[in-house]
This record gives C-alpha cells, structure tokens and sequence, in this order.
C-alpha cells in the first residue's frame, strides 16, 4: 500500500508503513502491517487475544519501537522519537486501558488534573477544566474519591476524562471494556463515541464482538500480526 | 519553569504524606544507617582522643653535658622548634632536673642525704622534644646526633626507646589507618542499605511511573517529586537520628571519659558540636536520598 506522506506530515494522519515487531522470546507480534488512519475516524483494531493489537498501540504512542517500518503521527515519525522528545510527543495522544492505570495515590480529581500539569497549564484552568470533564464522564460528585474507592466502569471514565482533559487529537484506548460488564461496557462506548463526535479520532482495541458489531464503523481486522481485513463499515469476522 | 518546579515539590510532599507507611519504613532504615553514620564520627572522636593521648606518651629526651652553657642549650632548643617535624619543645635546666628529683624522691632519706652532700648538681640540662606525627621522631633523632651538635649532647633517649617508641608509632598510624578504612566500609555499607531500601520503595511505585509516563510527564517530572520525598526522608531521618543517639551518649559518657580515657566527655562534644554533626547527618541523609531515589527512578524512564 503506498501513501501521500506530504499529507501525513501535514494533517494529524496515523501511517504504519510496513511495520514488523519481533520479539526475540515471543516470536512474531505484527508482520508487515500498513494501515492509514485519518482524522476523524473511529477506527476499531479487532483480533483474538495476541493478534497484535495491544501491539499496535504500544508502537502508536512509542512505548515499544519497530523492528522493521516506519510510523507516522502527524508531523512525528514515531520510531525515529528519542526518549527526551517522547513526553511532548504523548502529550497529543490520550490512551485509556483496560487496567485503567490511575495513579492510586491520587484522587479522581488529581488523577485527571495531573495530564494538565504535566503539560504545564497553569493551575487556574486546572480547576475549570477538571470539574466539567468529569461531570461530562458522570463523576462530578467523586472528584474527591479515590481509585481504590471507585468502581471499575468509575476507574475507567476516570481514565477516560485524563485521557481527553488535554483535548488530544487522538484517543487509544486499549481495550477498555475488558474489565467491565455489559452496561458499562455500553457507558464507556457511548463516551468514547460521543469523544469522537466532537473531532477526535479514537482507535478502539477489543476482542469484544457486541462491541464492534454495534459500532458500525471502520474495522480493521488483525489475526497472527498481521492485518487480514480492513472495512469501513466492519464487523466483527476472524476467518 | 517554575510551574514545573512547584509541582515537583507539591507532588513529592503529597506522596510523602500518603504513601505513609512507605515513608515510615523507609525513614527506620534511614536512621538505622544515619545512627551508623553519626556513631562512626562519634568513634572517631574517641579514637582521635585515644590516639592523642598515646601520643602525648611519646617524646624523646635529650641530655646535654654538665659543661654545655645554657645559652648553647637555647639555642639548640630553638633550632629544633624551626624543624618541621617538631611539635614543641621543652627546656629542663639542671636546678629544675635537681629540684624534680629530689621532690620524686623526698621520702628517701637516703638519696636526699646523698644528693644534700654533693658539692655541684650532677644531674643535666635536658630538652623534652613532641613530634608532630610519632613516626618522625628518627628525622628529629637524626638531627640530634649530627656532628655539629655531637659535643653538647651526652645522650638522646630515643636511642634507648626507640623500639617501644616506633611500635607505638605504628599502633598510632594503624589506628588512623584502619579508623579511616572502617569508617569508609560502613558509611559504603549504610549507604548501600539506603540506596536499595529507596530502590525497593520505588519499585512498588514502577506502574505509577509507566502511568506518567502514558500520560505525557517528562523526566524531570516523573523523577522530581521522587526526589523530594528522598530529601524528606533522609532530613527528618537526620533529626531522628540524633535525637536518639542523645540520651545514650549521656549514658555512656561517664563510663567512656572515665579510666579508659581520662579527660574525655563525649556527651559534651556532642552537646557542643551539635550543630556541626547535624549538617553531617542531613548532609549524608539527604544526599544519598536524593542520589538513591534518582538512581532507582532512572531505570523506569526508559521509553
């Protein structure tokens, strides 16, 4: 697949250029793998458990570098990032998980307000924004809480206000929904949904059928590392 | 920037209070180290008192003829305080050495009578000589028994000591030596129960670290406010450290300035210096909090 890179370093576009990842001990996570995703999109990477799909994003926000290929984020190639140019680098992305990953000694409130601070915006903002995202996620009244105190459909639209706080161009989140039952599986999509509808794009990695199913939207398709559909209007097929 | 450093502070304050028993256990270890650190100064001092006073043991003599002139003797006397070597000293006339001997002896009818019936005093004019290291009294020796002071001099008692005298410079020596070598190997060893109790505590805390990594924090950020909380630790460790230490030197003082060596107060040196050992212990506490936590927080900043 070839791609216009004038417009990849140009607009917020996402390009995996014929991206491999081999482990040394695990083998083969992704082979040869081109996707371009543009702004806008809700893009699903749908796949078994290890058809590498929570290697995608770990490539996507850098935590882990190609063994072959390039990756593009806008005006950033990805795998040429050094460790110091890394935390700027992030600051354009927001990444939910399906672990949650808050910082526990935080509260809800501090736990969001912390991917303001670290960019540096200055504290007044911080206590305008972080209030508002959270009741947009439906926690105003747990600002104060917690993530020990917090149910799990809580933790994740914690993780979820951090991730959109610092209103990212793009939003991962790593399945999101995986430590959740079906009604808040249905909170946590319509959130990442209603992300999307205000101009983000927001790439969904799930195993969860019902999930993708009722999307309707882009599916891109994943099965032993590498990409074996890629539909606009996808469903949730293995074979 | 100072945003930034702000936050560094206020984040390592806040972990600081709520990852309390971390601190807890954390500071214990600290001022277990810490003690060992302010014990060793403490065992110095009582060491350099030691070694001082077997010092202050040592000294050589020399004995001039009857018939050298006092002026003759002085000025030797003064020659000598110009070497290097030489720490002070002491002249000894012959009416001083006689009225010595016959106060050491003044309950011996015998030699009192004896001494009494002599027409001229026989005893000679001396020069108590102090190096100022043990091991120079051969140098101060070998200047003493050059030609040109060879017809004053009768006798010089470092000839005589001079065994005893280089045994106890070595015992001196080795004492310094091995204080130092001590003191180095267990201020190694306090410093490395340090860095590996910080390094636990900052493993318990390695998610956070990938966390604010994800969420765009950059090194300084992640690693400041870690470094704050090991400058808390290791500062209130320091006034732990003390505060402990106090009362069971009051206690021990006694027993140490007492026959083992005379003339020694401990507790008073710590009472006096306190200001001064105080910096050390924060100086040491906070350093090697600062430099653990940086260290241990280095490994999880990668990528």
């Amino acid at each position: 697949m070839e791609f216009s890179c004038l417009v990849c370093y140009d607009s917020l576009v996402i390009v995996f250029q014929g991206v491999s990842k081999h482990y040394s001990d695990r083998g083969v996570a992704l082979e040869d793998v081109s996707i371009q995703i543009d702004p806008g999109e809700f893009v699903s990477l749908a796949g078994r458990s290890g058809a590498g799909k929570s290697t995608v994003i770990k490539l996507l926000i850098g935590e882990e570098r190609p063994s072959k290929g390039r990756i593009f984020f806008g005006q950033y190639e990805v795998n040429k990032l050094q460790d110091g140019e890394l935390p700027a680098f992030r600051r354009h992305i927001g990444v939910v998980f399906q672990d949650f990953r808050l910082l526990p000694a935080k509260t809800a409130y501090e736990n969001v307000a912390f991917a303001l601070e670290v960019a540096g915006r200055p504290q007044r903002e911080i206590m305008e924004l972080v209030p508002q995202v959270l009741d947009m996620v439906g926690l105003g009244d747990k600002m104060k809480n917690f993530p020990s105190e917090l149910s799990g459909g809580e933790r994740q639209r914690v993780a979820i206000a951090r991730a959109m706080i610092h209103r990212p161009e793009v939003v991962i989140a790593d399945e999101p929904t995986g430590n959740l039952d079906p009604f808040h599986t249905f909170e946590i999509i319509k959130l990442l949904e209603k992300i999307n509808q205000l101009g983000t794009t927001v790439v969904l990695a799930t195993h969860d059928r019902e999930v993708i199913n009722n999307l309707e939207r882009r599916v891109i398709t994943l099965d032993k590392g590498r990409v074996i559909r890629d539909e606009k209007k996808g469903k949730y097929i293995l074979v | 920037m100072f945003t930034i450093i702000s936050r560094i502070f206020h984040f390592g304050a806040k972990n600081f209070w709520r990852n309390g028993w971390l601190s807890t256990a954390t500071i214990a270890i600290m001022t277990l180290a810490l003690i060992v650190f302010l014990g060793l100064i403490i065992s110095g001092v009582v060491m350099g008192s030691a070694v001082n006073l077997i010092k202050d043991e040592i000294d050589i003599s020399v004995y001039f003829n009857t018939n050298t002139s006092e002026d003759q003797i002085l000025s030797i006397q003064q020659s000598l305080e110009g070497l290097s070597q030489v720490a002070s000293v002491d002249y000894v006339s012959q009416a001083q050495a006689l009225a010595t001997f016959q106060q050491n002896h003044a309950s011996d009818q015998q030699i009192s009578q004896a001494i009494n019936a002599l027409d001229s005093n026989p005893l000679e004019a001396s020069l108590n000589i102090k190096a100022k290291n043990p091991s120079e009294y051969g140098a101060i020796n070998d200047y003493l028994s050059s030609a040109n002071l060879a017809p004053y001099i009768d006798k010089i008692s470092y000839t005589e000591n001079q065994v005893v005298i280089n045994r106890l410079a070595t015992i001196v020596r080795d004492m310094e030596v091995g204080g130092w070598a001590l003191t180095i190997f267990l201020a190694l060893i306090a410093g490395l129960v340090v860095f590996n109790t910080i390094r636990l505590a900052i493993y318990s805390n390695r998610d956070e670290i990938g966390v604010m990594r994800v969420v765009g924090a950059s090194n300084s950020l992640v690693r400041g406010p870690y470094i704050v909380e090991g400058v808390f630790w290791g500062a209130i460790a320091a006034v732990i450290s003390l505060v402990l230490v106090a009362p069971v030197l009051w206690l021990v003082s006694p027993y140490l300035g007492g026959d083992f060596i005379p003339g020694l107060n401990i507790f008073q040196y710590f009472y006096t210096h306190i200001v001064q050992l105080f910096l050390y212990q924060l100086l040491f506490g906070v350093l090697i909090g600062m430099f653990s936590s940086f260290w241990a927080v280095q490994r999880y900043l990668k990528n």
